[in-house]
């Protein structure tokens, strides 16, 4: 399929495409945790590591099946995000943001000093197993999971907590055990994300999941709109593009690409397509039936 | 030895102190992490460096062109990225528009001033005192006076002044402040003006006594400035003041006694240990949630 595809498509174009599905399931997990239940979390790089570090380990020093490594990296970013998780849900807002940029930076400088991770060189000669079709078949099934979730009663308490956490709690609804849930899953999308990153760069280094990382995929959640699974997919697909598309102003991109988040915050404060879900487009259209129908009378 | 760690930490600590009055000033008004403030603080050492190499001003007027300097483009800032988004949008997207102001900043700095790192001439004699086993630079002495100086001013002129009661009285009620006729917009300005002129002087002295100033030395100072904050309780001016010396003290400590090659880690790991345990930071009060 890769062979083919690599045929008609130009290698660099079928890079970003790659890295564009790498980036909608990375920040589809910081959507789940940020965007919907309202923590904000700038460490998700920390986690993303974590599932690069441990798949990378996992399938070059010991061997395992690429598929095995895959899950085993997610299953480690889920399992710290669930340890991490439950003492600091306790806080709020920015106490929270605080404590996952620590967390994320200690995660850094651990493998920073990490023997089997090679140091500050970083791993390289990872097998190149992340292939075009298995990151979209993953993003198809990550997003169908993602509506299907939001869409449901336990989706429904997630934004709950965002929209209020007393009134949520007091409709019954068991805040902490489900920040502590949406906190894990989005950690496992990180994992999983950063394990098929590390399959696909061949080389990862501790300074690729540094806090500039957690905050593109921050900036991918909150410009596309919060919350939204449309939003965060055009989110990623705008921020991975962009920096390519500025290559043309060479070393001024930077310089555009800051600009630009705060030109696009002033004129979009809540995304591009804050809050739309695909429920409720449906019944925008719903509405404009009837509206017609009533018009016509 | 203790001694000596102890004196080092606080020197440390003053300046992660200076900035992180800057981001509880914010914080505590408008409720912004103001993720651009470790740029000011970039931006400041390379004024104060270009006033130094370039004019041959004394280091002291040279600091407070800095400050100056800082306390414009502080403003400037604020009125460009923050205040169009104030009232109508989520905190959220403050925070990302902060953050494109802080990566605008750090490339235009690398694009005007490269990325090597540039240092201080010798413009002070650093004299090293004995006194029993403590050594003691004048360098240290000049740091500590100078931010002991600038912290007592702010309290002076927050508790005291006409301005620091609109500061006050902003930091705990922005509606009602309005609705009092305090011109929020100015203090908000104000706020941010003094924040940067405090973190322009941190970012001064820092590149003084490390001898190093480049582009990117915003982004950790900024991050471990902003836990000093919240270590202390985050809107609190004390609290910031506690925080980045304690930060400061036990970054020291811990790099002397555990390992320097996790530095950067001990900083976060001890805050994130106190706010395990006292969730609101230090000097911070337990607003109970209302509905």
């Amino acid at each position: 399929m890769d062979a083919l595809l690599s045929q008609y498509i130009d290698p660099y174009y079928l890079r970003i495409l790659m890295l564009i599905g790498i980036n909608i399931i990375l920040a589809l997990g910081l959507n789940l945790i940020t965007g919907v239940t309202g923590q904000l979390s700038m460490g998700h790089a920390g986690f993303m590591s974590l599932g690069a570090y441990t798949s990378a380990i996992l399938s070059m020093q010991l061997g395992c099946p690429f598929f095995l490594s895959l899950l085993a990296g997610a299953a480690m970013a889920a399992l710290f995000g669930f340890f991490i998780g439950i003492p600091t849900l306790r806080l709020e807002g920015d106490y929270l943001a605080m404590v996952t940029i620590g967390f994320a930076e200690i995660i850094r400088v651990f493998f920073l000093n990490f023997e089997p991770g090679g140091k500050a060189v970083g791993m390289s000669g990872i097998p190149q197993n992340t292939t075009f079709l298995l990151v979209w078949t993953l993003v198809i099934i990550v997003v169908v999971l993602n509506a299907k979730l939001l869409n449901s009663r336990l989706g429904r308490a997630f934004y709950a907590i965002r929209e209020n956490e007393i009134a949520a709690e007091a409709s019954g609804i068991n805040t902490t055990r489900l920040k502590v849930l949406a906190f894990t899953a989005g950690s496992f999308l990180a994992g999983l994300g950063g394990g098929l990153y590390a399959h696909y760069m061949y080389f990862i280094r501790p300074q690729d999941f540094g806090f500039m990382k957690s905050i593109e995929l921050l900036n991918m959640v909150v410009l596309g709109g919060m919350g939204s699974i449309p939003g965060t997919i055009l989110g990623s697909v705008i921020l991975t593009l962009l920096p390519e598309m500025l290559r043309v102003v060479a070393e001024y991109r930077l310089l555009f690409y800051g600009a630009l988040l705060v030109i696009l915050m002033i004129f979009r404060p809540n995304g591009l397509l804050g809050d739309v879900r695909v429920y409720d487009i449906k019944k925008k259209f719903a509405r404009k039936k009837v509206g017609s129908w009533q018009s016509s009378n | 030895m203790i001694w000596q760690q102890l004196l080092n930490g606080l020197t440390l600590g003053s300046t992660y102190a200076l900035i992180a009055l800057g981001y509880t000033m914010v914080y505590g008004i408008i409720q912004l992490i103001n993720f651009a403030h470790g740029e000011i603080y970039m931006v400041g050492a390379f004024v104060g460096l270009f006033l130094v190499v370039n004019t041959g001003l004394n280091i002291g007027v040279a600091l407070l062109g800095a400050m100056a300097f800082c306390m414009v483009l502080g403003m400037l800032v604020e009125i460009v990225a923050y205040r169009p988004l104030r009232g109508k949008s989520s905190r959220l997207s403050a925070i990302i528009s902060a953050i494109g102001v802080s990566i605008f900043l750090s490339t235009l700095m690398v694009l005007i001033a490269q990325t090597n790192t540039r240092r201080y001439p010798e413009i002070i004699n650093i004299e090293t005192y004995q006194l029993g086993s403590l050594q003691v630079s004048s360098l240290q002495i000049i740091i500590l006076v100078v931010a002991a100086l600038l912290m007592v001013g702010l309290q002076v002129m927050v508790q005291k002044t006409r301005i620091g009661k609109a500061m006050r009285a902003c930091s705990q009620d922005l509606d009602a402040s309005y609705l009092m006729g305090i011109n929020v917009n100015r203090i908000i300005s104000f706020t941010f003006a003094v924040g940067s002129a405090l973190a322009a002087a941190g970012g001064v002295m820092v590149g003084i006594y490390y001898n190093a100033v480049w582009p990117y030395m915003g982004t950790m100072a900024g991050l471990k400035a902003f836990a000093a904050a919240v270590l202390g309780g985050i809107g609190s001016i004390p609290g910031a003041m506690i925080g980045g010396l304690t930060l400061g003290v036990l970054e020291i400590m811990g790099v002397a006694y555990l390992s320097s090659s996790y530095k950067d880690a001990i900083a976060f790991g001890i805050l994130i240990l106190v706010l395990i345990i006292r969730p609101q930071g230090i000097m911070g009060q337990k607003i109970s949630k209302k509905v």
